[in-house]
């Protein structure tokens, strides 16, 4: 019983990191650098929802879609005044751009809000039980949210043009530019994307436990195992990757102490470029 | 007149120059083929008419206008179309996708370009939804060369197309080739197969050292006794 225990919470964690590791495979398949401002981009998230649901004390349901949408908005200011300069550059001055640029949201977001550690409702809740299974109402919200944000960019990916277009630029960016294929324009498609699931991630993850500055910054790390897991630059093997991520440091819980479980994913992340630094999923292709 | 002409083009792609006053020309309808030994500069001299290589001298006309200093996406637009010699397919997309990406430039409905692909590469029509990078060579030979038809475009160019290909696709290939011209397509082909190239184009070129050697109608190119000791391997 303990096993699926684990498995939901597992579910729970392995959603947020799923909708975070599509934005990074994406990022870094299509402008080939690993985006170390993703983390951060969560964060601004939830506190944006802070700000709609806890500040403007309007509903929920209004906060999550403005937190997507101006996380999406930020990802895609922040590549027009910063990352498109250094494009035509060695991929490490974008690396390091965007380490800068995680200082800089951290910074300005503990300016806005403070470093105090918030949560939307605070309070104890009290656990729900099913057939043995403990669990929360907001658990099961975050599982769905993650599942419906999933099938949206599944749909996105494989039934219109832009999305098309990102997986061929992730794919071949030389091909895509050689086919005719407006570039800037798929670049700002996938800042987009990524930043609105970011968005989405940082509320869940805020859900989930509580706000705080760094609280992206920690999901750097599982997220690029769930990425690199996935085969980097495949959203689809990020989705899995993600759950995988989620559901092995969850089940870590049987066999290690509880403050070990955050060095599972980087356990992973080491083994896996050391046997498949190409993702689990190498040669297949999805 | 000519579809498209370089004319006494000199460039690189940096400091080096690697063609030296290189000149040719491709009418319409014509499937002309650039042979010559590694390091002649061939795939340069082909990446000058799309843009890829710094053009510091002379000049590329496509219908009368000049090309050089263009970007990509114009080109595209004119209707040429390029098929570079390794990873030309989107291997992770369907090949339905891969030919819908060939058509990005295009407005409207694709059933039409992409009904004319299929035709022409009947393997393809079965596996359109089978990702690209699951098919063989000589499939994704025509995939990519599919994606590159999408736009109706005037003028293909291909680099190498049989590179590392069994002799029985090579021939293939070339089969292919002729029909896209019988589609009222120009071709511009760099070779390494160069007996087989110069038996399939009407034209050919003989580059050396990134300037003109030889050239001529394609079968007088192979019949040339220089030519053949010197760049055909006797």
């Amino acid at each position: 019983m303990e096993i699926v225990q684990l498995l939901f919470y597992g579910l729970v964690l392995g959603s947020i990191f799923a909708l975070g590791a599509i934005g990074v495979s994406l990022t870094f398949g299509i402008l080939g650098f690993a985006n170390f401002s993703h983390g951060d981009l969560m964060a601004t998230g939830a506190y944006v929802a802070f700000l709609v649901y806890v500040q403007l004390a309007l509903p929920f349901w209004l906060a999550l879609p403005v937190a997507i949408v101006a996380t999406a908005a930020l990802a895609v200011a922040i590549d027009r005044g910063i990352y498109r300069r250094f494009r035509r550059g060695p991929p490490v001055l974008l690396l390091i751009s965007s380490f800068g640029m995680a200082l800089i949201v951290r910074s300005l977001i503990q300016l806005i809000w403070g470093p105090e550690v918030m949560a939307y409702d605070p309070g104890i809740q009290l656990a729900e039980r099913f057939m043995g299974l403990r669990y929360q109402n907001h658990q099961l919200g975050i599982i769905a949210g993650a599942i419906a944000l999933v099938i949206v960019v599944h749909l996105f990916l494989s039934r219109t043009k832009a999305g098309k277009a990102m997986r061929a630029m992730a794919d071949n960016p030389t091909l895509a530019q050689l086919s005719g294929i407006d570039t800037e324009r798929v670049v700002m498609w996938t800042w987009i994307t990524g930043g609105a699931l970011a968005g989405a991630a940082g509320v869940f993850l805020a859900i989930d436990t509580q706000l705080r500055p760094e609280m992206g910054w920690f999901q750097l790390l599982p997220i690029f195992a769930a990425a690199i897991l996935g085969g980097i630059g495949k959203p689809y093997g990020a989705i899995v990757g993600g759950y995988i991520i989620g559901m092995v440091t969850e089940l870590s819980n049987l066999v290690l102490p509880a403050e070990y479980t955050t060095v599972v994913p980087f356990a992973i992340l080491v083994v896996m470029l050391i046997f498949r630094p190409t993702g689990l999923f190498a040669g297949r292709s999805f | 007149m000519s579809l498209l002409e370089l004319d006494r083009v000199t460039g690189g792609y940096g400091e080096a120059d690697i063609l030296h006053g290189v000149s040719l020309a491709v009418a319409s309808d014509e499937i002309v083929a650039i042979v010559g030994p590694n390091g002649a500069g061939k795939s340069t001299a082909m990446k000058a008419v799309f843009g890829l290589v710094d053009v510091r001298d002379g000049h590329v006309w496509f219908e009368g206008e000049a090309l050089e200093g263009r970007r990509t996406v114009d080109i595209v637009k004119r209707g040429i179309c390029f098929v570079p010699q390794t990873e030309n397919v989107f291997p992770t997309l369907t090949v339905e996708e891969n030919l819908e990406m060939g058509a990005f430039l295009r407005p409207g409905d694709l059933d039409e370009p992409k009904r004319k692909v299929f035709e022409l590469f009947p393997p393809l029509a079965e596996r359109r939804k089978q990702p690209a990078g699951t098919l063989s060579g000589g499939q994704r030979q025509m995939v990519a060369m599919g994606r590159a038809l999408m736009l109706d475009p005037k003028l293909l160019l291909l680099d190498e197309p049989t590179a590392g290909l069994s002799p029985k696709f090579i021939g293939q290939i070339f089969d292919i080739v002729r029909a896209v011209r019988d589609f009222g397509v120009a071709i511009l082909m760099v070779e390494q197969n160069a007996k087989q190239a110069l038996a399939v184009a009407d034209r050919g070129y003989v580059l050396a050292t990134g300037q003109n050697r030889y050239q001529g109608p394609g079968k007088e190119l192979l019949a040339d006794r220089e030519v053949a000791e010197m760049f055909l391997g006797g």
